[in-house]
């Protein structure tokens, strides 16, 4: 094993290993380096590798690190951490041409762990280059003689080749819908919202710039303020956290009056939770989903890839117009001894207010007259949470507003519960759809009239308008802490962020998102006839056969062709013109022998032979053979009667 | 039964046949099969692309094509390497036996395309390898020891190149007639036998062991007393001293005469009586069961009575 051999593998180990630095346990990042720096010491010093023992003693320490921080030895994240480690530690007993052929193939293994993280562009990029270094150390590995540059050569030749290769592949593999077996429950990254709603869990969730889902509306879209997208319903409190309880009625709800259809389409990230998002009220749906009894939309399996679905809403309804007598009780619970002054409030409430309207009313101006403040950075609250935020801290963000909208409406006997979703979203002009992001995470009341059903109520519309209306960054100060994007950028970052959206999308649904039904429906769109795998594989090995076959065509034909001199080809075409007039040149005579002997046997050509044959000595054998003499030679030849 | 077909089978498709005169590697002598490394690969890919579709990760399936694809194409890349080689055995020089003979093969690339990581192995095990740059001969030494006197040959040898990434075993077979002479290994020392010569003395004039006449360069066999360590010392390279001819001593090494009554020992007995008599200068002649070689000297009449040696015995 070369010095030159073992930097090439450390660099490549290196490249693959840092996506994952940002996750690792800050331990973990630092052992890895240390055994790698180890090594690039042992091979620049040429000292001997550590004794068995030792790695032992600190393979066995890495696998108690990983007990200790992760309180497992499953799952996919410490699976990770224990191959990073693992191929760090194998690096330390790299020995043999085989050892490093084992590294190689843990590398590439390493660089599809981290597509678990991100399948991004810039990823797919970093990917390429990894590949390029890991392959320039294999075609090291197996040709210890080659320089660097040649090598690196090599290398990037067979990648490029196998660009064009792998687009077809991609495109006609087969594609089989997994998971094959099941797995382990950290397998997928659940970000975005949760069906429990407490104090200070949508504050968080505004800091995150992550795109929750994508809109692309048929026709016109509505009015940002109808732009309401329904999550998890939440019904029961428990003085502080709200969660959707359980309930036994199954019954299908009903809408009436609706107008306004709105038809979109939803590309939504993966959140590994059943719900998707839709605008209020859905109405259809591609996806195979139910509508629950409180108007959510769920599947029953969790969206772990990347899901589009078609759906129309209705912007104007009346929902469950008759709601049973147990889902209004329900909608009418409190917790026992919390929150007395609300409790009291809404006693007064109810009292002043002539009907269900006009206490609605009274609540929302209480909260835009009172001295309310809608921020990002909430102070604590106590046991009665209530209590405390609208009559001692009165600062709050929408779930604070939206828990003590839901409390007060209980607490006067209308029914109403929360809803949690998403409000708004960034029209981006170069895609032509709505980007609608985590910091777009909203919660908001519903309450059930008479003869009106469930009506939608926005607490925060009372405080900040413009939250609805223009979005986060219009409602909070500008020194909150908010990510940079959300806030105001300057105009040509902001474009460039969306045309960067725009090619993320695009890369989203057909790259990432190619999956058994968009592989169908774009082979179907080619022109291909009936799209079975049978077909598929057929097309594939043709498609294969065809781009091998032209590289082979491009790679082989310089073999074939042989560069030979002018000079030296009319002499052998001479050379077969006389062997066919029974004079063959034998393999060892040359042109003055030949021409001696041809002399004595045919005497008519001696002259011209003689003449022939000294010419193309001087031609070939010369010092300065110039054009003219050149072509006076062929002429000479081309002269010649047999 | 079925080895035995498998056995024909394969002395057909690698129907050995000598060669003379250059050798093209055409695409019909090129023979390609994955290596272990290769079929290693394979079942990594395949472990690579249940992760893809079970995890569902496209870059994944990328990933894992490029992979697969690099591996296709190092195939067509290992078959160029070796693909329109020219290949040419030249001449290889006697030996005594147990010295290793160095057969000499030329290759030529014609293309202008670098030929890597060439590598020639025998059936004995020897690897030599060679790099061929565009445009460019290579000379390469084959070692191969010699077990036994007579006509030395390859064999058949096996061009093979795993080059670029050692996935794909492309070879063809070489089996060129170029014939290595191996003489007998002459015994350490060895009296030569009293002269019959026709003046009566049988033995060489002491005198003439004295008459220093120049210097030679060594061959192998050559006695050590006779190397000149002197000029060694001045670093004329090794060197051994001649000593002139005393015409009219003649001396016949006699297959009769050889004490030893293995043919073998006999052999090697005469073949250091032949570097013996040839260092001394004598005029020697050589008489075998199967003819005899006139008294002459020289190197040339020494390596030719070696040469009957050599094959005594052989057909």
């Amino acid at each position: 094993m070369t010095k030159s051999l073992i930097f090439g593998l450390l660099l490549a180990i290196l490249m693959v290993i840092a996506p994952h630095a940002d996750h690792l346990p800050l331990w973990v990042n630092a052992l890895c380096a240390a055994l790698l720096l180890w090594r690039a010491y042992l091979a620049a010093s040429g000292n001997s590798l550590p004794a068995r023992w030792l790695l032992t003693l600190v393979t066995l320490g890495s696998v108690g690190g990983i007990l200790i921080s992760f309180h497992t030895l499953f799952g996919r994240e410490v699976g990770v951490t224990l191959l990073l480690l693992l191929t760090a530690l194998k690096f330390m007993e790299l020995r043999q041409p085989r050892d490093a052929m084992v590294m190689i193939y843990l590398a590439c293994f390493i660089i599809i762990t981290n597509f678990f993280y991100s399948q991004s562009i810039p990823t797919a990029l970093y990917m390429l280059a990894t590949l390029l270094v890991v392959v320039t150390a294999w075609v090291h590995l197996n040709a210890a003689r080659v320089p660097l540059k040649p090598r690196l050569r090599i290398a990037g030749v067979l990648l490029l080749q196998a660009i064009p290769l792998t687009l077809v592949l991609f495109v006609l593999f087969p594609r089989v819908q997994g998971p094959l077996w099941g797995l382990p429950q950290d397998a997928y990254a659940s970000s975005g919202l949760d069906d429990k709603m407490s104090p200070g869990s949508f504050s968080r969730l505004s800091l995150s710039d992550e795109v929750a889902f994508r809109v692309t509306y048929a026709e016109a879209p509505p009015r940002r303020d109808q732009m309401y997208w329904r999550g998890p319903v939440l019904w029961d409190f428990d003085g502080r956290t709200w969660t959707p309880g359980r309930t036994s009625i199954m019954s299908p709800p009903e809408f009436s009056d609706t107008a306004n259809e709105v038809s979109y389409s939803v590309t939504l990230e993966p959140h590994n939770k059943t719900w998707l998002f839709l605008l209020d009220m859905p109405e259809k749906i591609s996806d195979d989903a139910r509508l629950s009894y409180d108007f959510q939309m769920t599947r029953k399996e969790p969206v772990k890839t990347r899901l589009r679905y078609e759906a129309s809403s209705h912007l104007t309804y009346h929902a469950n117009l008759r709601e049973s007598e147990r889902q209004l009780q329900r909608a009418l619970q409190l917790p026992p001894q919390l929150n007395p002054k609300a409790l009291e409030l809404a006693a007064r409430w109810r009292a002043e207010s002539r009907n269900d309207d006009a206490l609605i009313n009274t609540a929302l101006r209480h909260f835009n007259r009172e001295g309310f403040r809608y921020t990002l950075e909430p102070p604590m609250l106590g046991v009665h949470s209530v209590d405390e935020f609208l009559f001692g801290t009165k600062q709050g963000f929408c779930e604070h507003y939206a828990s003590s909208f839901v409390f007060l409406m209980r607490a006067a006997h209308i029914p109403a519960r929360v809803v949690t979703g998403y409000q708004g979203g960034e029209y981006n002009d170069t895609g032509g759809y709505y980007i609608v992001r985590q910091s777009d995470a909203h919660a908001w009341a519903e309450v059930w009239l008479d003869k009106r059903g469930w009506v939608r109520i926005d607490p925060t519309a009372a405080i900040a308008p413009a939250r609805v209306e223009r979005g986060l960054a219009a409602a909070v100060p500008d020194n909150a802490a908010m990510p940079f994007m959300a806030r105001n950028p300057p105009q040509w970052l902001r474009e460039l962020r969306l045309n960067w959206d725009a090619v993320s999308n695009r890369w989203n649904q057909w790259v990432l998102g190619y999956n058994t039904e968009l592989q169908f429906a774009f082979l179907t769109r080619l022109g291909m006839e009936s799209v079975n795998w049978q077909t598929m594989a057929l097309n594939m090995a043709a498609g294969l056969g065809l781009v091998i076959a032209l590289f082979a065509l491009v790679m082989l034909r310089h073999l074939f062709k042989r560069e030979t001199d002018v000079t030296q080809a009319a002499w052998l075409k001479l050379c077969r013109k006389l062997a066919k007039a029974g004079l063959p040149r034998a393999p060892h005579e040359g042109p003055r022998d030949y021409a001696a002997r041809i002399a004595a046997a045919r005497p008519e050509l001696a002259a011209t032979l003689h003449d022939i044959s000294e010419r193309y000595i001087a031609l070939r054998y010369g010092e300065h053979p110039d054009t003219v003499t050149q072509q006076a030679f062929l002429q000479r030849i081309r002269a010649v009667k047999v | 039964m079925f080895t035995r077909l498998q056995q024909r089978f394969r002395t057909w498709l690698f129907r050995p046949k000598i060669e003379q005169g250059t050798v093209t590697l055409t695409q019909r002598r090129i023979f390609i099969l994955p290596t272990k490394q290769g079929l290693m690969l394979g079942f990594v890919l395949v472990l690579m692309l249940l992760g893809d579709i079970n995890y569902n990760l496209s870059l994944g399936y990328v990933l894992t094509f490029l992979l697969a694809m690099m591996a296709v194409m190092s195939m067509l890349h290992a078959f160029r390497n070796l693909a329109h080689i020219e290949i040419r055995a030249g001449r290889a020089d006697a030996v005594f036996c147990g010295e290793a003979a160095h057969f000499i093969f030329h290759f030529h690339n014609p293309s202008k395309l670098d030929r890597h990581q060439l590598m020639l192995r025998g059936q004995d095990g020897t690897a030599v390898v060679i790099d061929v740059p565009a445009r460019q001969h290579a000379e390469v030494i084959y070692p191969q020891t010699s077990t036994h006197r007579g006509w030395l040959t390859t064999g058949r040898i096996t061009l093979y190149t795993e080059f670029p990434l050692g996935l794909f075993h492309a070879w063809s077979y070489l089996h060129f007639d170029t014939p290595c002479l191996v003489y007998p290994q002459p015994l350490p020392e060895a009296a030569l036998p009293p002269g019959d010569a026709p003046d009566g003395a049988g033995k060489r004039a002491v005198a003439g062991d004295d008459d220093f006449a120049g210097l030679r360069n060594y061959v192998a066999g050559d006695a050590l007393p006779r190397i000149a360590w002197k000029a060694y010392a001045r670093e004329q390279g090794l060197q051994v001293k001649q000593f002139s001819t005393q015409i009219g001593e003649e001396l016949w090494l006699d297959f009769a005469a050889a004490p030893e009554i293995n043919i073998e020992h006999k052999l090697a007995r005469m073949t250091r009586w032949v570097l013996e008599a040839e260092a001394q200068g004598y005029r020697y002649g050589l008489r075998m069961p199967d003819g005899e070689l006139p008294p002459e000297h020289g190197s040339a009449h020494r390596d030719a009575c070696l040469k009957r040696i050599a094959l005594f015995g052989l057909s």
